[in-house]
């Protein structure tokens, strides 16, 4: 039976350099470089060398992850530059002739190597009401009707999963903490132009604010970094136009 | 200290701030916006400042402008013309942005439309500028 089973060719490995900047409150003044040669497989995503490093060399290299499968949004780092999801980072996607960049993402307290402290992200996103606000009771037994052209107004925003790579990708966000961000107008959007809620126009005035989406400079980082492909700046000028019009 | 914790150590050293963000057109468009825009300020605050000049007197006014007519302001005005041609063309795509139902989605096109008709503008401009300068250094 030699013949009916063909060995599997072999995944390629190899030897990448990663250079981490790390942070130990414990002993650092401020953050440094540190760089470590990890053996991965051109399978493997930034994630997995996160892990080896972890398991295998260095166990106090600290980071955040969950699911590790881009749906639960623990894992946003700032890879070669650029906020990416290291669970959804292949190596084969990066250049690894030239060491690999990992760092926190920035303008969130730093706490502890590639963890940041994410608290005033989730501020500013209940600050918007991300919930469902009807007035009105659905009939008895019923649900809440709602037609598939309204559905499709935000549908784009539903898939968001609260990772901040986006707001943390912003160039305005970095200077001015108070500004809400792009996931916060996401969350606003995805209520504000939802049929079946009530509270709009409380949303539009929380957002129609010198820190709300007039401080959105329309450089699209937030669009390009989210590893959902949500349309953030065409969110964030929709509800732009919804303020305008003091309707959604 | 062995030879690969001595360049571990070295590779330490580098990009202390963290990595540059690595956007695309749209930052760079708004870092430019933003590098234009300030230099433009400086230049009107200089401009109101010497056209001021004039009510001193006519003389004086004259004397602020004459010193104006050399080859280093010259040069100097092809980069306040580029940064004022930049800042339009850039500030009418960012109003389509903001306005046109589509200016999201062609945001990069236009970009790239901005620069094109930059670098048309400016190669007119240079030229005939750069004959400006050398008919002032003749006298």
């Amino acid at each position: 039976m030699a013949a009916a089973t063909p060995t599997m060719p072999a995944v390629q490995a190899f030897t990448i350099t990663l250079n981490i900047r790390r942070f130990q409150p414990e002993v650092d003044q401020e953050a440094r470089w540190q760089s470590f040669d990890v053996e991965v497989y051109s399978t493997d995503r930034v994630l997995d060398a996160l892990h080896k490093i972890k398991w295998e060399q260095d166990g106090t290299l600290s980071f955040r992850r969950s699911c590790a499968h881009g749906i639960c949004g623990s894992d946003a780092m700032r890879i070669n530059g650029r906020n990416r999801l290291a669970c959804k980072t292949l190596i084969k996607d990066l250049d690894i002739t030239q060491p690999i960049y990992v760092e926190a993402i920035k303008g969130l307290p730093l706490e502890k190597d590639l963890i940041v402290d994410m608290e005033p992200f989730f501020a500013a996103f209940r600050e918007v009401k991300p919930f469902l606000i009807a007035n009105s009771k659905p009939e008895k037994g019923k649900e809440r009707i709602q037609s598939i052209a309204n559905r499709e107004i935000f549908d784009d925003t539903t898939k968001c999963i609260l990772c901040a790579a986006c707001t943390t990708s912003c160039p305005v966000f970095w200077t001015d903490g108070q500004y809400f961000g792009p996931a916060a107008i996401v969350a606003a959007h995805r209520f504000i132009f939802d049929s079946r809620d009530d509270a709009a126009k409380v949303r539009l005035d929380i957002l129609n604010d010198k820190e709300g989406v007039w401080r959105c400079r329309t450089t699209f980082n937030c669009t390009d970094a989210c590893p959902r492909g949500i349309q953030v700046t065409q969110a964030i000028a929709e509800v732009k136009q919804a303020v305008l019009r003091g309707r959604r | 200290m062995s030879v690969a914790s001595a360049k571990r150590a070295a590779k330490s050293t580098t990009r202390p701030g963290g990595t540059l963000y690595r956007g695309h057109e749209g930052m760079w468009s708004w870092v430019l916006h933003r590098i234009t825009g300030v230099a433009i300020f400086f230049f009107l605050l200089v401009h109101i400042l010497d056209t001021a000049v004039v009510r001193i007197s006519p003389e004086a006014y004259n004397a602020v402008i004459s010193s104006y007519q050399n080859p280093l302001m010259g040069i100097g005005e092809i980069g306040l013309v580029g940064a004022i041609v930049f800042h339009a063309l850039n500030g009418l795509r960012i109003i389509a942005i903001d306005y046109w139902r589509k200016g999201v989605k062609y945001q990069r096109p236009m970009f790239w439309t901005v620069i094109g008709v930059w670098v048309v503008l400016m190669a007119a401009f240079i030229p005939r500028q750069i004959i400006v300068i050398i008919s002032e250094v003749q006298g």
